[in-house]
């Protein structure tokens, strides 16, 4: 390629000795085609980074989330580790654009975390193109053509950053929801002792085959380190039951009986019971009370133990005395 | 051979099983604990699995197996000390072994048989003053 041999110049030059140099089909893949739009990026930093500055005060500003400094340093950055990977490649996924793919990652991570949006997150390296346009029509009054070239070419750069800047935004928060659903489930899968060998698992939201196999689990778990005899399900929280939920339940209960724990499910709301009983759902093999405190009562009974009024308990002490 | 032991307590006999159960030992506890039964007339069976990691469906069947023929020989079989991945396990093939009673562990196991033979001899009892 004869663009590598081109001594730093301004853009016009560079641009004159390139048209006279190649023809049209060149220009779509030498690097001197690249290093034209390149050099007027260098030679005009200082004018594009305060237009870009500019733009973004007017178009995206965030100024509750992030201060001049701080932006003045980034834009400054990028705009220096852009003009340097463009010089050497226009593919973005190439090894000259590895230290621009990182920094922007960066970027859209620490803006997420601050509370941007993803569009705004993009309009970053959007807005860039304004003032990158106005330099090289500046630059490239002379060729129309060229200037169309050129906008392209840095154009469609522009928006696979912005892609890449979005993709990593969007994919920060998706992992920040994995992260939260995994730590819901933990959370939502309580198992609670109410009593000497009286397990409780109040279950809240719906339940799905992931959620009720962590349920299983930690319920059988907790029924042999607390050596419990008696396991009650309570489904006051779980707002619909369908087939599969009911399946789920009765093998936990099935599985807890073979254990030699009994187990009692309750708070089947009335609209549930209809449900149950309309899907065909055999419950005859489980022991079902309307509330949870019915079947701590059982429960109690069942591990030998009672609950009396302090009165009755406390009348007959005065007799004595 | 391998042969897994009965012991008889009173008038239960406790098997505990300590090894991984292949088929062959799975049959001939199921010979043995049938002429142990009749021999001695024994009222209930107690079966402690506590230290059985996994089963497989022979397994799961060979004990339902145990329970009926100890019924029908007049005995009450009691399951005890099932490890939760093996109660997943057995549901998850769908053997939810109706029969058998279940205990957490095998003093529990003990008291349940207990409760069952004193109950038993008190009806007996019952129906042979009526008679």
């Amino acid at each position: 390629m004869e663009g590598t041999g081109v001594p730093l110049g301004t853009a016009p030059s560079i641009l004159r000795r390139y048209n006279t140099d190649c023809n049209s089909q060149d220009i779509f893949r030498g690097r001197a085609y690249v290093s034209a739009f390149q050099q007027v990026i260098q030679t005009n930093e200082t004018a594009i980074l305060s237009g870009w500055l500019d733009e973004m005060a007017s178009a995206t500003r965030r100024g509750d989330l992030m201060n001049n400094t701080d932006l003045k340093q980034q834009a400054g950055e990028l705009l220096r580790l852009f003009g340097e990977a463009s010089a050497k490649s226009q593919d973005i996924q190439s090894e000259a654009f590895a230290p621009i793919r990182a920094f922007l990652q960066d970027i859209a991570k620490s803006r997420m975390e601050r509370g941007f949006t993803p569009a705004e997150t993009a309009m970053f390296v959007l807005s860039l193109k304004q003032p990158i346009f106005h330099a090289l029509r500046d630059a490239l009054k002379a060729n129309p053509a060229e200037l169309l070239n050129e906008n392209w070419a840095v154009g469609n750069l522009l928006d696979k950053l912005s892609m890449l800047t979005v993709d990593t935004a969007i994919g920060y928060r998706e992992q920040t929801i994995a992260r939260q659903q995994e730590e819901m489930l933990e959370l939502s899968t309580p198992v609670v002792k109410l009593w000497d060998g009286v397990l409780a698992l109040p279950l809240i939201g719906t339940l799905d085959s992931a959620r009720t196999q962590v349920v299983m689990e930690s319920l059988l778990s907790a029924i042999v380190e607390t050596n419990s005899q008696v396991a009650i399900i309570d489904i006051t929280g779980v707002p619909t039951v369908d087939t599969l939920v009911a399946q789920h339940l009765i093998k936990t209960i099935t599985a807890a009986r073979l254990m030699g724990a009994d187990c009692f499910l309750s708070g089947i709301r009335p609209a549930i019971a209809q449900t149950i009983v309309h899907l065909g759902i055999d419950l005859a093999d489980i022991q079902t009370k309307a509330k949870l405190s019915d079947a701590f009562a059982v429960a109690l009974q069942r591990v030998g133990k009672a609950v009396v009024s302090l009165k009755s308990v406390a009348k007959p002490e005065k007799k004595e005395a | 051979m391998d042969r897994i032991p009965i012991l008889k307590v009173g008038e239960c006999l406790l098997v505990t099983i300590q090894v991984d159960m292949h088929d062959e030992l799975a049959m001939t506890l199921q010979q043995d604990l049938t002429s142990q039964i009749s021999k001695y007339a024994s009222r209930g069976v107690l079966i402690d699995i506590s230290s059985l990691e996994i089963v497989d469906s022979f397994i799961g069947r060979m004990l339902a197996n145990i329970a009926a023929m100890s019924r029908v020989l007049d005995a009450q079989t009691v399951l005890t000390g099932m490890q939760p991945a093996v109660a997943i396990t057995l549901v998850e093939l769908g053997m939810s072994l109706p029969g058998i009673k279940t205990a957490l562990n095998v003093e529990r196991g003990m008291q349940l048989l207990a409760e069952y033979i004193g109950e038993n001899r008190e009806l007996e009892e019952a129906d042979g003053v009526e008679v």
